[in-house]
C-alpha cells in the first residue's frame, strides 16, 4: 500500500498556514549532507527540491509525531503544534 | 481571565487522571486540549493496564469502550522468513480484575474525559497552550493559550502535554531530547472480521492477544514491532529508536510495509483492510532522561516526564499513576497555600516510593544497553532461528554431531568471549 493512499485515510482539518518552518534554508543546502528529514518522517512531509535548492514542507500530511524536530541534526526545523482544532484528528488512535 | 486551582495541559490518560483527582480533592480544575475532543490527538500501541486504570475509575471495564481483554502475550523472534516464538496464556485474564485490555485511544480517552467531566472537570478543547504565565518574581501563575485573551490563571499547572514536551522545554524543566531518547513509531489499524481474528490468534470469543515481534522485524534496528487484537481490527505497528532510523536512513512506513510481507505477519493480516495510518513518538530515554518533574507551581506527568518502561511495554499505567499522584499533591499544596518548589517536591518523593520510579530506576541502564549494543536486536534473533532450524530438522545426523554443529553455528556468529561479555552486560543492566 502506498504512503499517499494511507495518508488519504487520515482525517485532517487542514490549516491555511503551516505549523512547520525551516529556520534557515542555507543550513539544509550547505551543511546538511544526509537530510534525515526527507526519510525519517512517517508521512514524508519533507522533500528536497533540486531546482529551489531547499526543503519543501508538505505540512498538510503531518501526523504530528515530532520526529523531525528531534531528528534534524541542525535543529533547523521549527515545528510546533497546529493551531487549536487543526491538524490530524484520529478516528481510532 | 478566569481563576482555577489546577490547570492541566493535555487530555491524555495522565492529564485526565490528574484533573479528575484534583476535582475529587475539591479543586476547581480545567484540562486544556489542543484536539477537537480529548483523544483526537492521542496514540499508543494499544495496551491499557487494568489495575492502574481501576484506581482512577473502579470497574471501568463495565462501561469503557475497550477492545479485548488480553489473555495471551506472545513474543516472536524473526529472521528472514523464519521465526521462533513463545508466549503465556491464561483464561484468568479474561475475567475481572483482568490484567490488560487492548484499546483505541481516540475512543477510550474520549470516554475517560466524559467521566471526568461528569465529576466536575472543565475541558477546553481546540486550544493550544503556548507557554506558562509568570509573575514578576518568576512564580508560575497560569498558562497562555493560543486564543485571543486566552490567559488562564491557576495555582498549580500540571504538564501532561505528551512526549514532545514543548512547554516543559520552554519552562527550562526539559532539555532538548536527542534522537537516542525517542522511538518513532507507526501503526496501521487493519479491519478483520471478529471470527477471523479469534481463529487466527486461537482466542475464545471476545478475548484478545498481543504479539511482540523482535529481531528482523525491525530490519536490524533497535526497536520492536507488534500486533494487537482489537474487536474487529488489528493494530499492527513498528517502532525504532530515532537515532537508528537516522543511521540506517530508514523510513518508518517502509519498515512497516517490509514487516507486512514477512510470512508470519502476512498470514495474520491477510484479507484485512487498512482503516487508518498513524505516527507517534515513544519516550525511550528511561530514568536518566527524566526531566525536572516539579518546580514552584508546576508538576510534570506521563510521557512529558519520560515515564515509559519500554522493556515491559508499560506506559499508560505509569501515566495514570503519575497523574493521580500529581492531582493529589497539587490539591494538598493548594489547600495548605504552599505551592513552593519544596512543597511540590512531594510529587517526586511519592513516585520514588511507587513502582513508577522504582521500575525506571531498576532499568536505568537498559535504554543505553540496547542503543550501544544493536547486535542484540540483530545477531541473537538470527542465531536463535538458525539453531532452532538445525534442532528441528530431522536429517539422520546423530544428535551428538548436531549439538556440535549448533554450537559451532553460535560461535561462528559470535565468539564465546563476546557472548559471555554480552550476558554480563545484560545481567548488569536488567538484573
Amino acid at each position: 500500500m502506498k504512503l499517499d493512499d494511507k495518508l488519504f485515510l487520515i482525517r485532517y482539518n487542514t490549516d491555511k498556514e503551516s505549523h512547520i518552518k525551516i529556520a534557515d534554508d542555507d543550513v539544509c543546502l550547505k551543511q546538511c549532507k544526509h537530510k534525515p528529514c526527507t526519510f525519517l518522517c512517517p508521512a514524508r512531509v519533507y522533500k528536497w527540491d533540486d531546482e529551489e535548492e531547499s526543503i519543501q514542507v508538505y505540512y498538510e500530511g503531518c501526523v504530528e509525531c515530532g520526529a523531525c524536530r528531534i531528528g534534524c541534526p541542525y535543529s533547523n526545523i521549527k515545528w510546533g503544534y497546529p493551531r487549536g482544532g487543526y491538524g490530524v484528528a484520529w478516528k481510532n488512535g | 481571565m478566569e481563576d482555577f486551582d489546577v490547570i492541566v495541559v493535555g487530555a491524555g490518560p495522565a492529564g485526565i487522571a490528574a484533573g479528575l483527582t484534583a476535582v475529587r480533592n475539591g479543586m476547581k480544575t480545567v484540562v486544556i486540549e489542543r484536539g477537537e475532543f480529548p483523544g483526537s490527538k492521542n496514540v499508543m500501541g494499544g495496551v491499557l493496564y487494568t489495575q492502574a486504570t481501576a484506581k482512577l475509575v473502579p470497574e471501568f471495564w463495565k462501561e469503557a469502550p475497550l477492545e479485548r481483554p488480553v489473555t495471551e502475550q506472545r513474543y516472536a523472534f524473526l529472521h528472514g522468513e523464519d521465526s521462533v516464538s513463545a508466549g503465556y496464556r491464561s483464561p484468568r485474564w479474561a475475567e475481572p480484575p483482568y490484567n490488560a485490555h487492548t484499546v483505541l485511544r481516540a475512543k477510550f480517552d474520549r470516554w475517560l474525559a466524559k467521566k471526568a467531566e461528569a465529576e466536575g472537570v472543565l475541558f477546553i478543547t481546540e486550544t493550544v497552550v503556548e507557554d506558562l504565565l509568570y509573575k514578576n518574581d518568576g512564580a508560575v501563575i497560569g498558562v497562555r493559550t493560543g486564543r485571543a485573551e486566552g490567559d488562564l490563571l491557576g495555582k498549580v499547572v500540571i504538564l501532561a502535554e505528551g512526549v514532545n514536551a514543548l512547554i516543559a522545554k520552554k519552562a527550562g524543566l526539559h532539555t532538548q531530547l536527542g534522537p537516542e531518547h525517542v522511538a518513532v513509531a507507526v501503526k496501521e489499524i487493519i479491519s478483520l472480521p471478529r471470527e477471523k481474528i479469534e481463529d487466527r490468534f486461537q482466542l475464545e470469543q471476545g478475548e484478545g492477544a498481543t504479539l511482540e515481534l523482535l529481531g528482523d522485524a525491525t530490519a536490524g534496528m533497535v526497536g520492536t514491532a507488534f500486533i494487537y487484537t482489537n474487536q474487529d481490527s488489528l493494530s499492527l505497528g513498528i517502532g525504532c529508536l530515532l537515532s537508528e532510523v537516522v543511521k540506517f536512513k530508514a523510513n518508518p512506513n517502509d519498515l512497516l510495509e517490509r514487516l507486512k510481507a514477512q510470512p508470519l505477519v502476512r498470514k495474520l493480516i491477510q484479507g484485512g483492510e487498512t482503516k487508518e495510518y498513524l505516527g507517534h513518538l515513544i519516550p525511550e530515554g528511561g530514568y536518566k532522561a527524566i526531566p525536572k518533574m516539579y518546580r514552584q507551581g508546576v508538576l510534570v506527568v506521563g510521557d512529558t516526564a519520560m515515564l515509559v518502561n519500554g522493556l515491559h511495554r508499560e506506559g499508560s499505567n505509569l501515566a495514570i499513576t503519575s497523574g493521580i499522584v500529581a492531582g493529589e499533591v497539587a490539591a494538598g499544596a493548594i489547600k495548605s497555600t504552599d505551592v513552593s518548589e519544596q512543597a511540590m517536591s512531594l510529587y517526586q518523593s511519592r513516585l520514588k516510593e511507587s513502582f513508577v520510579l522504582k521500575d525506571l530506576y531498576k532499568y536505568r541502564n537498559s535504554a543505553y544497553l540496547f542503543e550501544e549494543n544493536p547486535h542484540f536486536f540483530k545477531q541473537y534473533p538470527e542465531m536463535l532461528t538458525k539453531v532452532a532450524h538445525e534442532f528441528f530438522t530431522v536429517d539422520s545426523v546423530p544428535k551428538v554431531d548436531k549439538q556440535k554443529l549448533m554450537w559451532n553455528m553460535v560461535t561462528e556468529m559470535r565468539s564465546k568471549g563476546a557472548i559471555a561479555k554480552d550476558l554480563w552486560k545484560i545481567w548488569r543492566a536488567l538484573g
